[in-house]
């Protein structure tokens, strides 16, 4: 029972960082009906920037408290990744917004492709460590044995999760977001400005995946420049498995992901009598994802693409 | 695809013409070339360097000491040659080297780089003792002129496996590995070595070379209480291991080979590093039988001493020495000679077995305490 509990707590930590990333993909996703891949590389320039500017201060300033540095390494991080999706947007997204859906969807993996080189070039190829600056706090529950980092990256997730609940469904920005995802036409005539909500979405997404690439590299105690990329694929799946355009799916998708991996990873080899192992543990996800879009091809809680417009 | 093979064939062709242009000059009669191939350039510089200079001392020293093969005075030269740890590289390097005529190589440093140059001088028909390279395909490859001078992959992962059960007391087992080929072969030989001493395996999980969360299968290991986690791989992996095995209450010691034995392994697990234990081919320096001699030896010349400086050294002296039992530089008649080859080098005794692997090739274990690597001990 320990175990299993163990297990629930590995893959709901696990979860909310990819719900978080989840929430990018599927917020550009329901307003462009573009897959933004170069989602998962924001999130690792948000995660390196985040350790320069922690190692910076260490050497700047060793008196500080280490909540502090990475605050501070957030903080910079933050408008980094807003300022780069900015960019990204501007540059590669937008001009391309009238062309055929394929040539976005090319140029965002060549986005990708750059962010990844530009940063193995700027960060090096080793994986890069991020200091003990954390309190390692653990708590025993039931058996199992939580860190308060966990606690704080649960806690966090949900926080941001409902704040954007709140931004998209009650303020004027969110209301405009939805005027545009249903319809960019329509909006523009009712007097939105489509090219500032497209940005916004970009830079919201982005903001958060910053958070989430701190997150990250807290949690496993590293980082490296293509660590993006699983996580952007594992989040993307995240999000199809929610419903990819729906909010609320990516955070589903994000947590169920999350604990099916953890499982799946923890038990397919005693339940398989060994014949099928641990190294098939990303194969699980994705296949409980095939299963999904079979079965519901809009994901758990999409809605379907005949009633949009 | 084409042209890059015709661009290799030409440089590898210029080089050796420039090669053997400098060669000439002497008397070709009375001048022995040995190849000495390690990475110069790049992030293992220090280390191939290092290689290079432990060679060049054993040369200098027997052409000080004055060499006589078949009634002729010889002069042994070292071509020094730079494989940036590159396999395509490497086999440019060493084609070049066959071409310029050398009559044996010591080297490569790397696994990756010397068993793809290992088929040249097979093909060459001449010999090659690595100072370093420890993967077990490079003498199962059935060449008869593959040898090295330092335990493989396989002999750590026995020597690992009898002491994690014999002295580290463990009882019940659980194996990680990376399923890549060293991870996975030094996992295999683990796993033998440790069930043939009296261990259980209660656990064999897998991950790979690029994976950071160990969580899930963490846990469900500690589901089967074992007091020994064996880890197959490098340090990227085995870093963040260490740390999530801390903080899932796991109590059972970490063990690794010589993917976590270095400073990298130190920096990613951070304090969790503490009480690791991880194993490394080969003798610390100053345990050595000839260690402190060569130590002095090699420092006055060179400065301080990187790794495996005496394994090449040691190298070029089994070398010599099959020269002198053949009484001839003729490589068909050195690798006659080499499986006789019975040396007390400065590493320790030097013999080979059927395949070209060293006889009981020593495998040494350390410990992190207080945030170092410490010597626990040397096994044979």
């Amino acid at each position: 029972m320990d175990i299993f509990l163990q297990q629930l707590v590995n893959g709901l930590v696990l979860g909310s960082i990819y719900a978080l990333v989840a929430l990018g993909y599927t917020m550009v996703y329901g307003i462009l009906e573009l897959i933004n891949f170069a989602h998962g590389e924001v999130t690792m320039i948000g995660a390196m920037v985040a350790l320069s500017v922690i190692g910076v201060l260490m050497g700047a300033a060793p008196d500080l408290p280490g909540v502090m540095v990475v605050l501070a390494g957030i903080l910079v991080a933050i408008p980094a990744c807003m300022a780069l999706a900015f960019g990204i947007e501007k540059v590669a997204y937008r001009p391309l917004r009238k062309a055929p859906r394929l040539a976005p969807l090319i140029t965002a993996i060549g986005v990708s492709i750059i962010l990844q080189n530009l940063a193995m070039l700027i960060w090096g190829r080793q994986y890069v460590s991020f200091p003990p600056l954390l309190p390692v706090a653990r708590f025993e529950f039931l058996g199992a044995h939580i860190s308060l980092l966990q606690i704080v990256i649960v806690v966090l997730a949900v926080t941001i999760m409902a704040g954007l609940w709140l931004l998209v469904e009650k303020s004027r920005l969110g209301r405009a977001m939805r005027a545009t995802a249903q319809s960019k036409e329509v909006a523009e005539l009712m007097g939105v400005n489509v090219d500032r909500v497209i940005s916004a979405t970009f830079i919201i997404g982005a903001a958060i995946a910053a958070i989430a690439g701190v997150m990250v590299s807290a949690y496993y105690g590293l980082a490296h420049y293509y660590m993006g990329f699983m996580l952007g694929l594992k989040a993307f799946s995240a999000a199809v498995l929610g419903g990819i355009g729906n909010i609320a799916g990516a955070m589903l998708g994000g947590l169920l992901l999350g604990v099916i991996e953890a499982l799946g990873a923890g038990y397919i080899g005693d339940i398989t009598g060994g014949f099928l192992g641990s190294h098939y543990q990303d194969v699980f996800a994705f296949f409980v994802l095939i299963l999904v879009l079979v079965f519901r091809p809009s994901g758990l809680l999409g809605e379907r693409v005949a009633n949009r417009a | 695809m084409n042209f890059g093979k015709f661009a290799v064939s030409a440089l590898s062709l210029a080089l050796a013409f420039s090669l053997s242009g400098c060669g000439k000059s002497e008397d070709a009669g009375n001048v022995i070339k040995i190849g000495s191939v390690a990475p110069l350039t790049g992030p293992q510089t220090h280390i191939g360097k290092d290689n290079e200079n432990g060679a060049r001392l054993a040369v200098d020293e027997i052409n000080a000491k004055g060499l006589e093969l078949g009634g002729k005075k010889v002069k042994l030269e070292l071509y020094g040659e730079d494989d940036q740890a590159e396999p395509k590289t490497a086999t440019i390097v060493a084609q070049k080297l066959v071409d310029a005529g050398v009559v044996a190589v010591i080297g490569h440093l790397n696994s990756g780089t010397t068993i793809p140059a290992s088929k040249i001088y097979h093909d060459a028909g001449i010999p090659q003792i690595s100072p370093s390279a420890t993967a077990v395909a490079y003498t199962a490859q059935g060449y008869n002129t593959a040898y090295r001078v330092m335990a493989n992959d396989a002999q750590q992962g026995r020597a690992l496996g009898q002491f994690a059960v014999n002295k580290m007391g463990a009882k019940r087992i659980a194996i990680i590995d990376d399923r890549t080929a060293y991870g996975q072969g030094l996992a295999g030989e683990f796993e033998k070595a440790a069930t043939a001493a009296g261990g259980e395996i209660v656990a064999h999980e897998f991950t790979n070379d690029r994976a950071t969360d160990f969580n899930a299968i963490l846990t469900s290991i500690k589901g089967k209480t074992p007091d020994l986690v064996f880890f197959g791989g490098m340090d990227p992996q085995g870093g963040p291991m260490a740390r999530q095995l801390k903080r899932l209450g796991l109590n059972a010691k970490l063990l690794g080979g010589d993917g976590l034995q270095n400073a990298n392994f130190m920096k990613l697990a951070g304090a969790d590093a503490e009480g690791v234990v991880a194993s490394s081919p080969g003798l610390p320096i100053d345990s050595m039988p000839g260690g402190p001699e060569f130590r002095k030896k090699f420092e006055a010349k060179y400065g301080v001493i990187q790794v495996y400086a005496p394994y090449a050294y040691d190298a070029v002296y089994a070398l010599v020495e099959a020269m002198k039992r053949a009484n001839s530089a003729e490589p068909a008649k050195v690798l006659a000679e080499l499986p006789k080859t019975d040396l007390q080098g400065v590493s320790g005794p030097i013999k080979f077995d059927a395949k070209g692997d060293t006889e009981g090739g020593a495998v040494t274990l350390y410990e992190v305490k207080d945030g170092a690597w410490r010597v626990l001990e040397t096994v044979k």
